[in-house]
């Protein structure tokens, strides 16, 4: 789950990370009248996908006046084709410099790593990419954390000055608390700029492990849900993970890895496929049912492909919701069946018995064709 | 023969009396895996499909001799699981369970390699020799024994690519699902250097999906270790959207790493054929074999 910059700071300020003086706005009245109680502000869009300063959407504004006109002027946009519909509205800071501290998972050393770069303020990647030298990064233990004089060796590559150097440690220490107490996956400042007021974390970014959810009830219910997601939470509250995309093939697959290869499938044979949508492991008739329901509402969808092969999944299990899904809704697309693995057998007499329109398929290649064909392309 | 699991292989079932647990007990000892017993801490002295179930690991270690357990418990009690495993002295321990946290999963981690336990999973399928014992939750039926190595990020993928194999005739020396998550026990390199010092393994099929670079170090260890076996990749998301986790926690391309393509071409730069449809695979294997 990625937190919002607004909701990222307002953890930070729980920790005692030094963050802006700031509020939240979803009109421009509130804007300004944010402004007038804090004087020269930046009103920054508030959206989960990158690059909003190059889209237009951080401004900085002279007056409360000028900041109503650029909340304005920011709340009527998209970015990436997401409609702004929160700006903040945060002190302006004279910048002196800026620099980067993060916390990520390390998928590859299967440890947390810490980083700082005396490159902030741009896209860590491009830093990586282009001086990867002005990285400066290390593996804490997992069970011991990151341990003071490690943040300190890091940040005196970022400041010579020590005392400045004492701060940003500081900074780096509490930074991992969060990473760790909010079950992050990572946790950013970038930049984190040294102002006439000393560090301040002028930006914020955590992405909370969705796993973990479960034990961080306060920030599961920070989410807000955005225009176009409605689908994949609804699917999430029902065990199941969808995607929608684009074409006009539905499909119904358990697991990740085969949902990802049908639809890389249905694109090799010249298809679209509208979605990505796994069932998981388990599954009941109740999910299936749900499955339909998410995929019938995208109007998009002419025809919906079950890809089933059955393991921990069994395959009466997945007719059985079929069954049910059908003869309750008004399915008036074409639904096209592959059924393999664990109860097989089972599975197809329940459809075979159960005398209903669907259009049985022996094997993944078969079924894309298939579904292509009647789909349309 | 195989790799990690085979006929000496005792497994201890953690959390058998679940409904998962039950089922896929009672299909693994079908498939003629010796399932000596199953835990579930307050229902011991109970059976389940005639295992007998005790409190603890450590029990059914004294009592079994089992040496590998299998782990259907919930997420949120499945690290507890695996540390008492490690405790209980078994030494392959595969987590089927999905959804455990990944800071719970670096320090689990760091346990088991401190005792030298191999961990597989979490979020996984499980291992399969065929013809000798399947520690999984896979349909062993698909399975036939043979001399192609099988590692996957994947399950159902697997068994896909698996049916595959056996319509021309490829049976598995071992295939292993090393699991959907971004912090797994065992990875593309552990498998491969496995596969490289097993006699019976002949060739490698090796499934990856986007996310991590798991798949690029692999290709890198290929390259420079001249790895002796011929080895064939698929990798799943090719039109997977950029910032979306695709239904496994570790599936994600993000800032722009992990892609389908950055991976194939690091195979491809290793001298792996990477195949573009699962129905591929066996027949790049003939050219390759």
């Amino acid at each position: 789950m990625n937190l919002y910059e607004y909701q990222a700071k307002e953890i930070f300020k729980k920790y005692g990370i030094p963050v802006p003086e700031e509020e939240l706005a979803r009109n421009p009245e509130e804007a300004k009248r944010i402004a007038q109680r804090i004087g020269r502000v930046v009103v920054k869009a508030q959206v989960l996908v990158g690059g909003r300063g190059k889209a237009g959407g951080i401004k900085l504004a002279e007056t409360p006046e000028d900041a109503g006109k650029k909340a304005e002027e920011i709340l009527g946009m998209e970015i990436k084709g997401i409609p702004v519909r929160k700006v903040l509205v945060s002190e302006a800071c004279t910048i002196k410099s800026e620099a980067y501290m993060g916390v990520v998972v390390d998928r590859k050393e299967k440890k947390p790593c810490v980083m700082v770069s005396p490159e902030g303020g741009v896209d860590i990647e491009e830093v990586a990419r282009k001086s990867p030298e002005k990285i400066f990064k290390l593996h804490p233990d997992p069970v011991y954390g990151l341990l003071p004089h490690q943040a300190r060796e890091l940040c005196f590559k970022l400041y010579e000055d020590p005392k400045l150097a004492q701060e940003a440690s500081s900074i780096l220490l509490k930074l991992y608390k969060v990473f760790v107490e909010t079950d992050a996956s990572l946790a950013e400042i970038n930049p984190l700029a040294l102002t006439d007021k000393g560090l301040i974390a002028l930006d914020a970014k955590i992405v909370v492990d969705d796993n973990a959810l479960f034990r961080h009830p306060d920030i599961e219910e920070k989410r807000e849900i955005e225009p176009g997601e409605e689908k994949e939470i609804k699917a999430k509250e029902h065990g199941l993970s969808y995607i929608k995309l684009t074409g006009n093939i539905g499909c119904v697959v358990n697991g990740a890895g085969l949902a990802m290869a049908t639809m890389d499938m249905i694109k090799h044979f010249g298809g679209e496929p509208a979605n990505f949508l796994d069932i998981g492991g388990s599954s009941s008739p109740e999910k299936v049912k749900a499955a339909m329901e998410i995929l019938l509402s995208d109007e998009n969808v002419k025809v919906v492909w079950f890809n089933i092969f059955g393991g921990i999944t069994r395959c009466d299990d997945v007719a059985q919701g079929m069954v049910q899904a059908l003869r309750e809704m008004d399915v008036k697309v074409p639904v096209v069946v592959r059924l393999t693995g664990t109860n097989e057998d089972k599975g197809r007499k329940i459809l075979e018995e159960s005398n209903l329109p669907v259009y049985p398929v022996a094997s993944m290649e078969e079924g894309a064709k298939k579904a292509i064909e009647l789909g349309g392309k | 023969m195989g790799v990690l699991v085979g006929k000496d292989t005792r497994v201890v079932v953690q959390g058998i009396t679940g409904r998962d647990g039950s089922f896929h007990a009672a299909r693994m000892k079908e498939y003629g895996t010796q399932v000596v017993a199953g835990v579930t801490p307050g229902k011991g002295g109970q059976e389940v499909s005639g295992i007998p179930v005790y409190n603890t690991v450590k029990e059914a270690v004294e009592r079994h001799g089992a040496n590998t357990s299998i782990i259907f418990v919930p997420a949120r009690f499945a690290p507890d699981a695996i540390y008492e495993a490690a405790d209980a002295g078994i030494k392959l321990i595969v987590t089927i369970t999905e959804g455990i946290p990944v800071l719970d999963m670096m320090k689990v981690v760091k346990y088991l390699d401190e005792r030298g336990v191999r961990l597989i999973g979490p979020n996984c399928p499980g291992i399969i020799t065929p013809g000798e014992c399947k520690v999984g939750i896979m349909p062993g039926h698909i399975f036939k024994k043979g001399k192609v190595g099988v590692v996957s990020r994947s399950g159902t993928l697997t068994y896909e690519v698996v049916y595959h194999l056996g319509v021309h005739g490829f049976g598995q020396s071992t295939a292993a699902g090393i699991g959907g998550d971004p912090i797994i026990g065992t990875k593309f390199i552990d498998m491969l250097e496995l596969f490289r010092d097993d006699p019976e393994t002949e060739a490698v099929v090796l499934i990856g999906e986007i996310g991590g670079t798991d798949e690029e170090d692999a290709a890198e260890y290929i390259k420079n270790t001249s790895y002796p076996k011929p080895v064939v990749a698929f990798i799943a998301g090719r039109t997977a959207p950029p910032g979306k986790r695709m239904g496994h926690a570790g599936a994600i391309i993000s800032g722009g790493k992990g892609t389908a393509e950055e991976k194939i071409k690091a195979f491809e730069n290793a001298g792996v054929k990477v195949a573009r449809i699962p129905q591929e695979i066996p027949l790049i294997l003939k050219e390759v074999l």
